[in-house]
């Protein structure tokens, strides 16, 4: 579905990501993992071809998406992204869950079905004259994915979306998110929540100071880690969870 | 003090009898005002948009001298349009000299400046996760740009209606391209001098409160529209 090859990101003068190469199968679930500051939001941001990258090739569906504004901005239409802060336009949930439709002049008869039925999915029925104002962290955040899903993406791509939610909010994303791959949409999460990737996720990659220090199923990753560097980022940060 | 009182009261009656002569500068001055007003909203929003969305060479140096314009005496703005628009000016063959049409000419030049900066600090009072938001949900460059510009509604009607309001409420370039002349291009702010000067404070007083009555109304407005703008 997507394959970044060898991606070199440079940002303010540092380079952020130095050779970055994985792989999200059609259908597959995979979990970027790594410390603060190792390059996730970059990468997704890459993936989700928002921003340019300065070396290495992006694949889409096999076709080359790294440059050329074309191929970018059509690719571009067949993913969406869920960002850590919901950043909701300001106007009603309704005109929020069907920017997507308007964008790309799906018509107003359809657009009212898709939005019932995204703000349905996500357990908000009835809040489409709603203002982002008057929504919870959780309810904006699920906006936020109802927005996203109701342009019927192949590709998802969520940036910590449940960083900032308190655990009954984050653990409703998550069953969302579960239920969208279950669907079969190719699912790109980035994450510093480890057992959300082990939940959720097919295969997990380890990004450590802007390199890929681990790839594998979760439990390649987490119960027989390939490197000394990786088992000890993934003992380390599950330590607090379970003990 | 008492004459005052007096000039207040006299003032009050000639508003709320619609008193002809004060009926006629008024809606004269709001006609010229709005019509400036509109012609500048279309030079200053493409142009603040412009500004904003683009990098260029000589960018930062061409909004300092916009935000230099901001303080632009009325006076001098009154001066410059005089010679484009005077016979042996550039602009001449118009005839627009000591008519409503100069007048809307001068005040366009005067708030376009003012406009500009603020649509600019407008849209760039919108976060770049808006225009994230737009492109990651499949919007083209063109409809992200209408997005962003959609979300700074609020600041950008502001700037207009602040043009507006240093339109109406501006006095050198209506006095020295309009002229002041009776039922022609007589405003309040030249009414008001003219009158003063006459000594009939009574009627500058009326004009004071309608011209500072109008000012209020727009402030609440911009207020309105900055607050809580439809919600």
């Amino acid at each position: 579905m997507i394959e970044a090859r060898g991606v070199r990101a440079i940002r303010g003068g540092r380079e952020v990501l130095k050779g970055v190469s994985l792989e999200a199968k059609a259908g597959e679930a995979l979990a970027i993992i790594g410390p603060t500051g190792s390059g996730k939001t970059t990468l997704l941001r890459i993936l989700n071809l928002l921003d340019p990258l300065q070396g290495g090739k992006l694949l889409f569906d096999g076709a080359d998406v790294s440059a050329g504004e074309r191929a970018r901005f059509l690719a571009r239409r067949r993913m969406a992204m869920v960002f850590q802060k919901p950043s909701l336009f300001n106007t009603t949930v309704e005109k929020n869950v069907s920017y997507g439709l308007r964008v790309r002049g799906v018509s107003g008869t359809e657009i009212a079905g898709k939005v019932a039925g995204a703000l349905r999915e996500v357990g908000l029925a009835g809040y489409e004259n709603r203002r982002p104002s008057s929504l919870s962290g959780g309810e904006a955040q699920r906006v936020a994915l109802a927005r996203a899903l109701v342009t019927e993406p192949d590709l998802l791509l969520l940036d910590e979306a449940t960083a900032n939610l308190d655990p009954r909010t984050a653990e409703a994303i998550e069953d969302l998110i579960s239920r969208v791959r279950d669907g079969g949409i190719t699912v790109v999460m980035a994450t510093h929540d480890l057992d959300q990737a082990r939940e959720l996720a097919d295969r997990v990659a380890v990004l450590m100071g802007g390199e890929v220090a681990g790839m594998g199923t979760v439990e390649e990753i987490f119960d027989r880690p390939g490197s000394e560097e990786v088992a000890r980022f993934v003992r380390r940060r599950q330590r607090p969870l379970h003990g | 003090m008492d004459e005052i009182g007096a000039g207040f009261v006299r003032a009050m009656e000639l508003i709320l009898t619609l008193d002809p002569a004060v009926v006629e500068i008024t809606v004269r001055s709001l006609l010229i005002a709005v019509a400036s007003t509109a012609i500048a909203t279309t030079i200053a929003v493409p142009a603040g948009g412009l500004l904003h969305f683009h990098n260029f060479w000589g960018k930062r140096a061409i909004i300092n001298i916009i935000q230099t314009l901001y303080s632009l005496p009325t006076v001098t703005v009154g001066l410059l349009v005089f010679l484009l628009l005077s016979r042996s000016g550039p602009l001449g063959g118009f005839g627009l000299l000591f008519t409503p049409g100069g007048m809307v000419v001068g005040q366009t030049i005067l708030i376009v400046p003012i406009m500009t900066g603020l649509t600019i600090a407008a849209l760039s009072g919108i976060t770049d996760q808006v225009r994230d938001s737009a492109i990651s949900l499949g919007a083209s460059k063109r409809q992200a740009i209408f997005t962003i510009m959609v979300e700074a509604r609020a600041a950008m009607m502001a700037a207009v209606l602040l043009g507006f309001g240093r339109a109406l409420s501006e006095v050198g370039v209506a006095m020295m391209i309009g002229g002041n002349i009776q039922g022609y291009t007589r405003v309040l702010t030249t009414a008001i001098a003219l009158e003063t000067s006459r000594g009939d404070i009574e009627f500058s007083m009326a004009l004071g409160i309608i011209l500072v009555s109008i000012s209020l109304i727009v402030n609440l407005l911009v207020n309105r529209v900055q607050g809580r703008w439809w919600t």
